[in-house]
């Protein structure tokens, strides 16, 4: 049902796309005002988001720690797993960003007869996840040479790593068609796993399909409905040197993608995308376990009420007393 | 209270999610599965909100009117408190990566005990009060209205969660159940929904210094059946101090150890160790707790019970602290203790009176873990150890969820254990360290009324030890938390029954060859040492 909606509400972008520009003529509209409104959404959305999580006092020094502390000389600590200084969070950080490293571990189970419940590892989602994330950055590094002139040397280094098959013409670019892979994946997999299924929200398959019609579209551009590059460059030029004109021979199924694409940013900061700027903050994985050495403070840290030695004494002291315990009042 | 199923009927268990979703699916309280509700006498000793007597039975829970209006007033000032719970509600992406990491979803296929459900649960009410998406789109955006039954729901999956960790260890972006459930407790606590299991030791701990409400002549009664017993075992006389002013050291260790076998033993453990070394240390009355149930509480609540440990080593004037074996109370003391109570700058940096060895790893808190200090006092040759006494024994190690996810201790008590035993061995490296399954009842759920779901919860950590006692015929599970010798042992006898539970220091104390002892027949438990069997 979650699933079904979404995908509706996906295919009704591109038919507003569609119809606005193909019967209703608004190419001002969905060419220029909806991306800047969407940049300008994502941008100020984005910044909001992270500095009102930003502003949240951090109370406590709680990371999960995955790995031998930093104790007695003798003992090897675990440096990137239960890191004790900065340097080591930053290895932690690095390895949870670019690699993965916690969904690497990931395990499955499996209640066997006895009861036996046996583990195994469990990769998918970590490959699955690691190459749609990737490949998701490739395309987005890619189309810098739609806001850059010249076009810097890096993006066609990229570019022909991209394009390494050397297979069609245009050159198949690995990276689009992984990713559309990857993002099936991960959605056959909401799909198919019964409790994955189960706990999945419109939120989830939103943007999964935006993603996936977003990749499709591109797709579609470069090898089967050419799209005139020559138009789009003129038209992102202007949008980037705040000098936008809607230029000739722009294709609809252009505007469709970029409606598409101007949905997906303006959306990012009301979704769970935000995850791309939260894990940074994750007070589990950025934080040192060294509170045992750097006293960690609670900005709100508070007086409370207790319960003194003294009440106790004095509600105890004979029965101390009796029992040979030192008291301080006689 | 209701009769715990037979472990063949609890182990048949359906992982297939129901039809409906789960929104439109309430909760259903079974009995077995809940603790409970804490009694008027135990809030008002701790001058929480809303005391009375309730029943979870029945319908009405005696809630205040307004009780929604304090509830979402609670949200936000948490919300605007904790980086963890403002994060946690914003970045979840449903990847699914916890969701079979539970034990208590691996033991009862009950969805909503997937870490990311019980997550959702809170989620959901945030999403419909909190946020834009959620207003306007309601339940599309995943959203609920925050009702009676929604309330309770609450209470029960999160009063069906031990704070363990592990899902934070496989989540791509450490999203820690244990803050979304500690966020949920403080809120259920402002309508004065605890369970009694919880408030009955917190209040007895502020009240009498301890969980167990052992008032000061009854711990030293208790350890003086204990002095008995080691004398028995060992022809030596020992003679702690209590409340003493001066001495160097100050030992806090969880209540559990004064108690019940099988703890007692490794307080036992304690005592000879700390004699053998001729340590100039004492025990507290006042400061008589390591754990803090107030933890699985309030925020406040285990700051204000955690309190009295550096007032009273102020007040007695030590230069440092040690704490014994315990879980939680770990967390606590690595996590929280110093931000809370802190800084404890009347406190020396620890140094081991008899090695010499300074913990810089603790320059801060000034407490050691007792797993350091012995560890470092087995590495310098400082103890007499006859790991052959402890033959008769296969041991296996369990690392409590704390101490591994929430300070990473693991490589010291194996290091003793490998030098006070010949036989260790260890479970699947799946279910160990960082990876480590609860024991089933830790947060404060090893109760009696809920055993159906501790069994359950218990399952894949005794399934691990199961597996190596049929392997290479362990016996005994070793671990460093007194909740663990107290609960492994109800799991053991149900899921396991012939494996035993001890305390690491109990390990120690047999394999102590302690100046002036007799020769040993026994070790502490009265059994024959092995290869005096049968002699008289």
């Amino acid at each position: 049902m979650n699933a079904i909606l979404s995908l509706i509400a996906v295919i009704g972008l591109a038919l507003i796309a569609y119809i606005g520009v193909n019967a209703a003529g608004l190419q001002f509209f969905f060419g220029i005002v909806v991306p800047y409104a969407a940049m300008a959404l994502f941008l100020l959305g984005v910044i909001s988001r992270v500095v009102k999580w930003g502003r949240t006092p951090v109370p406590f020094r709680i990371p999960t720690t995955c790995g031998q502390q930093q104790t007695l000389p003798w003992i090897k600590q675990a440096k990137f797993d239960n890191p004790s200084t900065g340097g080591g969070v930053i290895m932690r950080m690095i390895l949870e960003v670019f690699l993965f490293r916690s969904l690497f571990s990931n395990t499955k189970f499996e209640l066997k007869e006895g009861p036996k419940v046996a583990y195994s590892s469990a990769k998918w989602l970590w490959l699955g996840g690691l190459a749609f994330h990737w490949t998701f950055f490739v395309v987005l590094v890619r189309h810098l040479r739609l806001f850059t002139s010249p076009v810097p040397g890096f993006l066609n280094g990229i570019e022909a790593l991209d394009g390494f098959l050397q297979v069609g013409i245009p050159g198949v670019l690995i990276s689009g068609v992984v990713l559309l892979a990857a993002a099936t994946y991960l959605f056959l997999r909401r799909v198919f796993i019964p409790n994955v299924r189960y706990i999945s929200l419109a939120a989830d398959y939103f943007p999964l399909f935006l993603i996936m019609s977003v990749a499709l579209t591109g797709i579609l551009m470069r090898y089967f409905v050419r799209a005139d590059i020559v138009s789009i460059k003129r038209l992102t030029m202007g949008l980037v040197s705040f000098s936008p004109s809607i230029p000739e021979g722009l294709s609809v199924i252009f505007y469709i993608h970029l409606f598409l694409v101007s949905t997906l940013f303006a959306y990012i900061p009301f979704s769970k995308i935000m995850h791309l700027g939260g894990v940074f903050l994750s007070p589990t994985r950025n934080l040192a376990n060294n509170s045992r050495m750097v006293r960690h403070i609670n900005p709100w840290n508070y007086p409370v009420e207790v319960h003194t030695y003294q009440e106790y004494e004095d509600e105890f002291r004979d029965k101390m007393k009796n029992a040979g315990i030192p008291v301080e009042k006689e | 209270m209701a009769k715990t199923p037979k472990p063949d009927e609890l182990s048949k268990i359906n992982y297939t999610p129901p039809q409906k979703a789960w929104m439109d699916n309430p909760a259903e309280l079974k009995e077995g599965n809940w603790c409970y509700g804490a009694k008027a006498k135990n809030l008002e000793t701790l001058h929480f909100p809303n005391p009375r007597d309730w029943r979870v039975q029945d319908e009405d829970w005696k809630l205040p009117e307004n009780w929604q209006e304090i509830i979402l007033k609670g949200m936000k000032e948490r919300l605007d408190k904790y980086r963890s719970f403002r994060v946690f509600m914003d970045i979840c992406v449903r990847c699914g990566a916890c969701a079979d990491k539970c034990h208590f979803f691996i033991g009862s296929g009950d969805p909503k005990n997937m870490p990311v459900l019980r997550a959702e649960l809170l989620r959901s009410v945030y999403r419909g009060n909190f946020t834009t998406a959620g207003k306007i789109l309601g339940k599309i955006a995943g959203a609920r209205p925050l009702t009676l039954a929604v309330l309770k729901e609450w209470w029960y999956y999160f009063f069906q969660c031990t704070e363990c960790r592990r899902c934070s260890v496989f989540c791509p972006y450490g999203i820690d159940t244990a803050e979304i459930t500690m966020m949920g407790r403080e809120l259920l606590n402002l309508l004065g929904l605890n369970t009694d299991w919880i408030s009955g030791p917190a209040a007895n701990c502020y009240m009498k210094g301890n969980h167990l409400g052992l008032e000061p002549h009854t711990i030293v009664g208790n350890l003086e059946y204990m002095l008995d017993d080691i004398e028995t075992v060992t022809g030596i006389k020992i003679k702690p101090t209590f409340n003493r002013k001066g001495a160097e050291i100050l030992f806090v260790t969880p209540s559990g150890d004064l108690f019940a076998d099988p703890g007692t033993y490794t307080c036992m453990g304690y005592l000879m160790l700390f004699h053998e070394l001729g340590l100039d240390y004492t025990w507290s009355t006042y400061a008589s707790e390591g754990g803090n149930f107030g933890f699985f509480t309030t925020n406040e609540l285990a700051k204000r019970l955690n309190s009295k440990i550096y007032n009273e080593a102020k007040r007695l004037g030590v230069k440092w602290i040690l704490g014994g074996e315990c879980g939680h109370m770990w967390r606590v003391l690595n996590q929280y203790m110093d931000t809370w109570n802190g800084p404890a700058d009347f406190l020396e940096v620890p140094k081991s009176p008899i090695t010499g060895t300074v913990f810089e790893n603790t320059r801060s808190t000034k407490m050691v873990h007792i797993a350091e200090f012995t560890a470092d006092l087995i590495k310098n040759k400082k103890l007499k150890l006859d790991p052959k006494r402890n033959d008769n024994l296969k041991v296996t190690f369990h690392d409590s969820c704390n101490t591994a996810r929430g300070m990473g201790i693991f490589e010291e008590p194996r290091y003793i254990i490998n030098n006070v035993c010949n036989n260790f061995y260890e479970m699947d490296e799946l279910t160990t360290r960082e990876k480590t399954f609860c024991c089933g009842s830790g947060s404060g759920l090893n109760a009696g009324e809920n055993m159906e779901i501790r069994m359950r919860g218990g399952l894949p950590r005794a399934n691990a030890v199961k597996d190596v006692a049929e392997k290479y015929g362990v016996n005994m599970l070793a671990n460093i938390c007194a909740i663990d010798r107290a609960v492994l042992t109800a799991s053991m006898d149900y899921w396991v029954p012939g494996v035993k539970v001890t305390g690491v220091h109990e390990l120690v104390a047999n394999a102590l060859i302690m100046k002036g002892e007799k020769e040993r027949t026994t070790d502490l438990r009265g059994e024959p040492l092995p290869g005096t069997e049968g002699q008289e």
